[in-house]
């Protein structure tokens, strides 16, 4: 994403803007000077105090509840990596701190970016939720409080709390429509997660902790005894019929359930997701 | 099927043109010139505009379009894993088999679904060019594999933002994230960690996007047919 691209997109989805700005040379002078400082940490600035300027009022208020549905779930995601990697001893060194590292920078670039938009856009972005990780609710107590001393279980939750993003965000994306350049940024954190959740699922495979592939089939966990504790995170994940096609052998294909089932992620509405995170927000 | 000579002068579309000079004294006047507007301008598709006759296979209009130019990519990505898996490259292994099975399945899923869903609207079937593509080389073809999953995720979230009837935004969702899952194996295969790296992904954490014509003229080497992209936001 830069700076005109975005421009040019706002014209697109606005042909009125520029007489909602000033005028059309006004308006890319003013870009001009910003020049190619403004890149990558400007932006979201940029994004929101352009669109207050073009309306003279703030996106309406389901938009910006989705991206603080998606702060607060970032926020999740990036304390929970930041708390491994200072876990001594319980991430190996090597290729595996050096993913978990990725992925932490990734979440709190996510924070970054969504706190900035929605404060440019005229919004308050939520305060970091006090978390409690082991998913007791306060008591510090919970199912997963061996996550900071257990590699597998560690990985177990990762995995689901990347799943369980994925499907979060797509289940917001019709919330999003004709809002273009928000819509846009949220699928492109959406594709990141789903990268996350490919390679700690390939983690996981590699150190025997469950015979999981990159992606999701039906609605197995993959996590064993643990299945239990996230069956909320995949179910609705074997679903095998798209728009009213059914995708198994589809046209004479040999397409199997599982394989019709890992073709397609499924979304979560925000009750659903809020539901399965409320142990970890205290 | 014919197949005109790419690039030739006389299939290049005359407005498309103009309006990629129109871009360029834009461009130049922000100091924006760059890699976009070569990948815009020539992309050797046809000026008929009705039809593919003679010039090309035109994608229909608003959300068909759209949907045709995702079953476009996904005809060139199962096409290409069906022969990924017919002809191993040498030293493939068993998970590896299993795994890039699975990839050709989706695809094909993929593929016909939205043959499905678009019932007549649907472009017909495009033939492809893997001339290129070192089949029996395993390095030649998990770097084929790596850019077509890489451009078919930026191809999806560019797309995304024109989409209007919110069914079809949350199938193209459900779609592009089992492509990134592919893209992020295929890389881990390649080297290990490189599943998101900065290639990818930039500063604010966020995947790339591409628009609908500059993701088929990356995608033209690999497909015969010719494609009319005038009924595809530039």
């Amino acid at each position: 994403m830069n700076f005109l691209k975005i421009f040019s997109q706002i014209e697109e989805q606005d042909p009125e803007i520029y007489g909602r700005l000033d005028t059309r040379r006004d308006a890319m002078r003013s870009f001009a000077g910003l020049g190619k400082k403004i890149a990558l940490t400007s932006l979201p600035f940029a994004l929101g105090s352009m669109l207050n300027k073009a309306y003279g009022q703030t996106p309406n208020s389901s938009v910006l509840d989705v991206l603080n549905y998606a702060l607060t779930l970032e926020y999740l995601e990036y304390e929970f990596y930041a708390t491994a990697l200072n876990s001594s001893g319980l991430i190996p060194a090597g290729a595996a701190t050096g993913a978990i590292t990725t992925i932490r920078n990734h979440e709190l670039a996510h924070v970054n970016f969504l706190k900035t938009a929605i404060s440019a856009a005229g919004g308050t972005p939520v305060a970091k939720p006090t978390f409690d990780l082991s998913g007791g609710n306060g008591s510090g107590n919970g199912p997963f409080k061996a996550a900071f001393t257990s590699y597998e279980l560690f990985l177990a939750v990762a995995q689901t709390l990347e799943d369980t993003g994925v499907r979060a965000y797509k289940g917001q994306a019709g919330n999003l429509i004709g809002t273009g350049d928000v819509l846009e940024a949220a699928l492109n954190i959406h594709s990141v997660e789903a990268r996350h959740a490919s390679h700690i699922r390939q983690m996981r495979k590699a150190n025997n902790f469950g015979d999981v592939k990159p992606w999701i089939t039906g609605k197995e966990p993959g996590l064993g005894s643990a299945n239990a504790l996230v069956q909320a995170s995949y179910d609705g994940e074997e679903n095998t019929v798209q728009a009213g096609v059914n995708i198994v052998n589809i046209n004479g294909q040999s397409i199997s359930a599982n394989a019709a089932s890992e073709s397609f992620d499924e979304p979560l509405t925000k009750a659903q997701v809020l539901a399965i995170v409320d142990p970890f927000i205290v | 099927m014919k197949v005109p000579e790419k690039n030739g002068l006389e299939n290049v579309d005359v407005l498309a043109f103009q309006k990629a000079l129109q871009r360029r004294e834009f461009l130049r006047y922000t100091g924006y010139a760059g890699t976009a507007l070569a990948a815009g301008s020539l992309l050797g598709l046809a000026s008929c505009k009705d039809g593919d006759s003679d010039g090309g296979v035109s994608f229909g209009s608003g959300d068909v379009a759209i949907l045709n130019y995702a079953y476009a990519l996904e005809q060139l990505e199962a096409a290409f894993y069906t022969q990924l898996i017919a002809t191993p490259f040498s030293g493939m292994t068993t998970g590896e088999k299993s795994l890039l099975t699975d990839v050709r399945d989706h695809e094909v899923a993929h593929r016909e679904f939205f043959k499905a869903a678009l019932g007549t609207n649907a472009i017909r079937d495009l033939e492809v060019d893997f001339s290129s593509i070192n089949f029996t080389s395993r390095d030649s073809v998990l770097g084929t594999a790596k850019a077509f999953e890489d451009l078919g995720v930026s191809a999806y979230n560019g797309a995304g933002r024109y989409i209007t009837t919110p069914d079809y935004l949350l199938l193209a969702g459900k779609i592009v994230s089992v492509e990134a899952r592919h893209a992020a194996y295929i890389r881990d295969l390649i080297s290990n960690g490189t599943f998101a790296d900065s290639t990818v992904i930039d500063g604010n954490g966020l995947d790339k996007s591409r628009k609908p014509r500059e993701v088929l003229t990356i995608a033209a080497p690999y497909i015969k047919t010719r494609l009319d992209a005038n009924t595809l936001p530039a």
